[in-house]
């Protein structure tokens, strides 16, 4: 029998797994089961190897030959891998990746944490910064009153700044 | 932090004092994360990952939570010394093989690491003895929140947190137990537990991965899926998944303790004198055998006061820690002889097994 990956040495490791109440069974030479770090205690590398293999199918039922804008990832790398380029990748690839995530995952949206504390504490401490500029010009320009009003904005914004983290 | 003061002190996970300990030995959550726009470790190039590390490594150094941490680069690291942190699941295997451009951040206490460059930018994980999914969840939740202030994670308003495989994309959370069952497996009851737990979209791993027979009578539980469900809600299902498998652990030992007393004391009696006795033993065999004596102190064979040095033998027999310890590489044969030797000399003022109060206590008076 041959390794379903390389395709060209005999399988000498046979991985057997209930994934959902469907069997699937994957045969590997000795050395993709060492690439794919079957013999990995601490990794999920069985899940993903097998999602992986499947994963590159789904993606290409995208249809194009696509490349990642951002990072020049393609198609052809996500079947190698069975991994992404860069997070850009997921609007390149998302045709195909939206079918892979149906078939992977619980639901198609998240609907736990938001990073939106950490976006708003951005936004604050950027405003911040341009007020700040402003700040130094009025100064320089000895437009106190706008330098006055201006030093306000930034306290308040600071405090709230302090108090959003 | 040096490397030795981490060799010589055990981390909170091993000296196993949280709750249901005697079956939870540990519970690990995991966040991925990665930062916007930038190629995900193993597409970027090395001057890239070294730029991206840069980026990350000083503001996890700097949480409070890291106040006087171990912070080493993948590459200073020697080999023997990763294979340690795996050993004490610290690091995965995949990050420690990794070289320039990785590296990792563990607080003093050992219950935090930080992997910077394994799979993704980010694997931010707690490990905790006993059940304590939620407790290691609020700690990584919480250097989370304090990350993202410093650093812009890619994040998509509808999928969620973006990882480097489609499998993590939404929450990014893996959570996992480390289950000690010989009880199950004692009474063929494990592979029904394995199955219908499967079928509830968590994964069920044996120590060492592949297949589902483990060693050590050690199975690892996790959440299979990331995406459309809630960091508590995921939480939550697997305690509760978990806290059923402890209560069948309990019926099945109850049922031994009953119907099988004499296959117990049997098993328990021979993993002693094997124990006590041999002078060459592999790590699997270790691992097993030290498994029925953990039962035995659990049953009451032993007195509580021996547990702790079992459970230190589950991790100081290990091949790495093995070496460490004689601060030199041994071949397989000079392992075994050396693994032996250190259990023997742990176990020389071991009392025997004493069955009799067990029977006793059970309200089971047949003993052969």
């Amino acid at each position: 029998m041959l390794c379903d990956v390389c395709k060209c040495n005999d399988a000498t490791v046979f991985l057997t797994q209930i994934l959902e109440g469907k069997m699937q069974k994957v045969n590997l030479c000795d050395a993709c089961s060492k690439e794919k770090g079957v013999q990995d205690p601490t990794g999920f590398a069985l899940a993903d190897l097998l999602l992986g293999i499947g994963a590159a199918e789904e993606i290409e039922k995208g249809g194009t030959t696509q490349k990642c804008p951002v990072c020049g990832f393609t198609q052809a790398d996500f079947k190698k891998t069975g991994r992404l380029g860069c997070s850009a990748c997921y609007v390149t690839f998302a045709d195909g990746l939206n079918n892979l995530l149906k078939a992977m995952h619980k639901g198609t949206e998240h609907v736990g944490k938001l990073p939106e504390r950490a976006q708003r504490a951005m936004e604050l401490s950027d405003r911040v910064r341009t007020l700040t500029k402003n700040l130094e010009k009025a100064v320089a320009e000895e437009n106190y009153e706008t330098a006055a009003s201006l030093r306000d904005e930034i306290k308040q914004l600071e405090h709230e700044l302090a108090n959003s983290t | 932090m040096k490397f030795d003061a981490v060799m010589a002190t055990a981390g909170e996970w091993l000296r196993g004092e949280g709750p249901h300990h005697q079956i939870v030995i540990s519970s690990r959550v995991r966040f991925a994360r990665n930062l916007r726009d930038r190629a995900f470790p193993g597409w970027a190039k090395k001057a890239e990952r070294v730029a991206i590390l840069d980026l990350i490594k000083p503001r996890v150094e700097e949480l409070t939570e890291m106040q006087d941490s171990f912070s080493e680069l993948l590459q200073d690291l020697s080999a023997l010394e990763k294979q340690v942190l795996v050993e004490r699941h610290l690091i995965s295997r995949e990050h420690a093989a990794k070289g320039a451009g990785s590296a990792i951040v563990m607080n003093r206490r050992q219950t935090l690491s930080v992997m910077i460059n394994e799979e993704d930018h980010l694997r931010m994980q707690s490990i905790r003895s006993g059940l304590q999914l939620k407790q290691a969840f609020k700690l990584v939740d919480k250097i989370d929140s304090a990350l993202e202030g410093k650093l812009q994670f890619a994040y998509d308003q509808r999928i969620g947190y973006l990882t480097a495989c489609p499998t993590n994309v939404g929450t990014g959370l893996r959570a996992s137990a480390m289950l000690h069952l010989p009880g199950l497996v004692l009474s063929e009851l494990i592979n029904q537990v394995i199955q219908a737990v499967s079928k509830i979209g968590l994964a069920v791993r044996g120590l060492y991965g592949e297949g589902t027979e483990a060693m050590g009578n050690l199975f690892q539980i996790s959440n299979q899926t990331t995406l459309g469900e809630k960091e508590d809600e995921i939480i939550n299902r697997l305690t509760k998944v978990i806290e059923t498998i402890i209560e069948k652990e309990h019926d099945a030992r109850q049922v031994l303790l009953q119907k099988k007393s004499n296959t117990l004391w049997d098993q328990i009696g021979r993993a002693y004198g094997v124990l006590t006795y041999a002078h060459a033993m592999s790590s699997k065999e270790a691992l097993n055998l030290l498994s029925i004596l953990k039962l035995g102190v659990d049953l009451g064979a032993f007195s509580e006061d021996r547990r702790l040095s079992i459970d230190q033998l589950f991790i100081d027999t290990q091949p790495a820690h093995l070496q460490k310890t004689s601060d030199r590489k041994l071949n397989a044969e000079e392992r075994d002889h050396l693994r032996a030797e250190i259990i023997r000399d742990r176990l020389k003022l071991f009392p025997k097994p004493d069955i009799a109060k067990v029977a006793r206590e059970s309200g089971n008076g047949s003993i052969a």
